[in-house]
């Protein structure tokens, strides 16, 4: 049984979860994730492992509230039990000492680049971190992020905290400074990993992305997370979730990912769901 | 003499069914099984041969004429005991087993005329044991002690774990999805096989003493060796052919276009023809074209039809006599509505302004010589180009393996197609003390296939632990 055992709201609607699994604890490495279920008549979704504590058996999530499903996850609180929770999925972040590396994280994809920095430092990378939000109040995981970065850089959309801006301005602003940088990990929406993948690409930056389509199984069974990566296509689940963004056909992620957005609007009764991104 | 010229005038007992228009329109069980009468009947029909070619045509060697006996005495408990002994899953068999190839197929009676209907009678006794709840238990022999971890719960899966664990040991399926029972779980779809038997299969065995620890994808947590390093003596995989197969043509990836996995997945394992009542959405085509021609093409189309679908095309590169789905589910799909566009293959899918798939650009085939399977090869005329309108496609042209247990298992001999190779009647591969069997080792198959091999294996490694 995957017992919640904390679970802590960010911000309005990005929420930080730990969860009851030791043997995906033992296993887990940074970049991977896990599919759960909340009910039996629920979805699988994908979402990152965060975190683990090996010692206590637990694993972190972080989500934000995109749909009927991360809204029925939302609802569930300490002590509730999930359905179903499987992994470690995927294949881990490929970690070595890159030199200078720089982690970037967009709303809730601060929660994915997080344990990557922290890996990265760990492997003697300078770490230069940029993280941004719409808005100051829902900037989560600044001092997480702060205890793993050399650097920490803070963009918002409305300028009420730290850099007015996008993230993608700032990580110019670092390039543009003379910095060498040797590779780049961003993990936020999808229009934003397009333009940071545009932003690297005229400097040969290698730039890492990890990859959210839909997904059913993610042991890859039933293709459903198709993505295209050098003009071939790859299952996101297990030969990902990370790619290269210089090859990502970015576009055909979003279309793919507001397949069912009608349905989901339908189900959900109101007007947010997840096809913007994540 | 005389008994058997008037067994020979009874005829075949037909099976009622749902009609096609009502059927159509809901995921409710297409045939609706034998009365007792009915099944007493056909049973009579049965001449008891005292060299029972039946038994022969079939994979795991039930005793045909014994069970049938049973039925014709009204023993219907019995009979499905009977079967039992070398079959754990009837009521599974006796739906989708391809009888027509097996059995039916060598019956003598159907040299002049029609075969018993063994599969509708092992249908019948499955459901009537099950429907009456009196469901034995066998006793189990004295524990070995030994441990038998089983790498997924499809038919091979369930089949080896019943074996081992009558034979005393501890057996622990580990399945990668959040519920037991592979292809029959997640594949095949409700009207054509219910899933309250596959649950009831599963829930005996548990019963029996199996464990099952579903959310467990070996290869990604566990590998192969931490199970044999937890201490488990034997190791079989029985994970199945699952891995889609696209046609890499282009726009394949436009949304509303699915592998027969995931859209039979979406309906059956998740339930999305309840949708919203179950969580997972699932693409409700009006015009929709499934490419292929075999049993999980049929499967798809009716699952389009049953949700709502105005059109549902089956395109297929071959003509009617190639197809490798079975005569029945054709018939079936044919009365319900499903039309077939033969000698046809999609080359492109054509999108509209949302990503969203409108066309299916497809080119007229005509057949050639034999190719290697014995059929003739299908070859494209030229210049024979056209678009049938779809807003929704099922790609159904196969599955292959499934690389995460062969990765990241070091030492384990995989083919040119990366099936798993095994010593033929064992299922040894070349490590010791690892086992395989059914599609992973076959390539995509069939149930009863599937179950032989599991049995084999069983003895195979009940003897390897007594020698161990
Ligand atoms: C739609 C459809 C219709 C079919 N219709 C028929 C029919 O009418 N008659 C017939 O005889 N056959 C039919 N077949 C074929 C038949 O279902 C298969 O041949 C049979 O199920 C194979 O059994 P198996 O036990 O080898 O594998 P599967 O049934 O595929 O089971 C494998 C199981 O292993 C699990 N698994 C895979 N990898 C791992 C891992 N790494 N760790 C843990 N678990 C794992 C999978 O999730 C799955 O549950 C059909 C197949 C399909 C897809
Ligand atoms: S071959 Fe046909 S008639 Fe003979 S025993 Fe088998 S089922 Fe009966
Ligand atoms: S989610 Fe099914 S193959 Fe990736």
């Amino acid at each position: 049984m995957n017992e919640i055992i904390n679970r802590v709201f960010l911000s309005e609607n990005v929420i930080r979860m730990v969860v009851s699994a030791p043997e995906i604890a033992a296993k887990r490495k940074a970049g991977q994730f896990v599919v759960l279920m909340t009910d039996e008549k629920g979805e699988r979704i994908p979402l990152t492992i965060v975190e683990d504590d090996k010692k206590k058996g637990t694993i972190t999530i972080i989500f934000q509230i995109v749909g009927k499903t991360t809204t029925d996850l939302a609802g569930m609180k300490e002590g509730d039990s999930l359905f179903s929770v499987v992994g470690p999925l995927g294949h881990p972040t490929e970690i070595e000492n890159f030199g200078t590396s720089v982690c970037i994280g967009g709303g809730v994809g601060i929660g994915v680049v997080y344990p990557i920095a922290a890996a990265l430092r760990e492997t003697g990378n300078e770490v230069i971190s940029i993280i941004g939000a719409r808005t100051k109040d829902i900037l989560i995981l600044e001092e997480e992020m702060r205890s793993v970065s050399d650097e920490l850089l803070v963009a918002t959309d409305d300028g009420s905290y730290g850099y007015h801006g996008f993230v993608s301005d700032v990580l110019k602003n670092v390039i543009d400074s003379g910095k060498t940088i040797d590779r780049v990990f961003a993990v936020g929406p999808v229009p934003m990993m397009r333009v940071l993948a545009e932003v690297t690409r005229p400097f040969h930056i290698k730039t890492i992305v990890s990859l959210n389509p839909i997904m059913v199984d993610a042991t890859g069974m039933c293709g459903a997370c198709r993505v295209s990566v050098g003009g071939e296509t790859k299952l996101a689940c297990v030969d990902g979730p990370e790619f290269d963004g210089h090859e990502v056909d970015f576009d055909l992620l979003m279309t793919r990912l507001r397949m069912y957005c009608d349905q989901e609007k339908a189900a959900m009764d109101a007007s947010r769901c997840r096809c913007n991104g994540r | 003499m005389e008994d058997k010229k008037k067994k020979i005038k009874i005829p075949r007992q037909s099976m009622r069914e749902q009609d096609p228009q009502v059927r159509s329109k809901n995921f409710d069980e297409v045939p609706l099984g034998y009365t007792e009468e009915e099944a007493i009947l056909e049973a009579s029909r049965c001449l008891h041969c005292k060299k029972p070619f039946c038994v022969a045509g079939c994979p795991v060697d039930i005793d045909i004429p014994g069970f049938i006996r049973l039925i014709s005495e009204k023993d219907f408990i019995g009979a499905a005991r009977k079967i039992k002994e070398t079959n754990s899953l009837p009521a599974v068999c006796g739906r989708v087993c391809p009888q027509e190839n097996q059995c039916e197929e060598v019956c003598v009676l159907g040299k002049k005329g029609d075969p018993v209907a063994i599969g509708r009678l092992e249908r019948f006794v499955a459901d009537y044991e099950r429907t009456a709840g009196d469901i034995l238990i066998p006793e189990i022999s004295l524990k070995t002690g030994k441990r038998i971890a089983v790498v997924g719960s499809g038919p091979a899966g369930l089949t080896i774990a019943g074996d081992l664990v009558k034979l005393g040991h501890d057996v622990t399926i580990f399945e990668g999805l959040h519920k037991a029972g592979g292809v029959l779980i997640y594949g095949i779809p409700e009207f054509r096989l219910p899933k309250d038997i596959v649950d009831a299969e599963v829930e005996y065995l548990e019963k029996l003493g199996a464990e099952i620890v579903t959310n467990t994808v070996v290869g990604r947590g566990k590998t192969v060796d931490d199970l044999l390093e937890e201490g488990y003596d034997a190791v079989f995989l029985g994970v199945g052919a699952g891995a889609p197969v696209f046609m890499n043509i282009p726009g394949e990836n436009l949304s509303g276009i699915y592998s027969a996995n995931e859209y039979l997945t979406r309906s059956n394992l998740m339930k999305a023809y309840r949708f919203p009542e179950y969580d997972t959405p699932i693409a409700r085509g009006k015009n929709v074209g499934v490419i292929g021609g075999g049993n999980v093409t049929m499967d798809s189309a009716r699952t389009a039809l049953r949700l709502g679908a105005e059109n549902v095309y089956v395109i297929y590169r071959r003509t009617e006599v190639e197809m490798p789905a079975r005569i029945e589910e054709v018939h079936h799909a044919k009365e319900e509505g499903v039309q077939f566009k033969l000698l046809t293959n999609p080359v492109e899918y054509i999108g509209d302004d949302n990503g969203w798939v409108k066309g299916a650009k497809c080119i007229r085939m005509e057949l050639g010589e034999p190719d290697d399977s014995g059929r003739r090869r299908p070859v494209p005329i030229k210049d024979s180009e056209f678009v049938i309108d779809v807003d929704m496609v099922v790609v159904a042209i196969g599955t292959m393996a499934n690389p995460v247990i062969p990765v990241t298992t070091p030492g384990l001999e995989t083919n040119r197609r990366g099936y798993i190779v095994t010593k033929d009647e064992t299922g040894e591969t070349s490590r010791e003390g690892i086992y395989a069997g059914g599609d992973i080792v076959t390539g995509s198959a069939t149930v009863i296939l599937a179950m032989g091999a599991a049995k084999k294996a069983a003895r195979a490694i009940d003897e390897y632990l007594k020698n161990k």
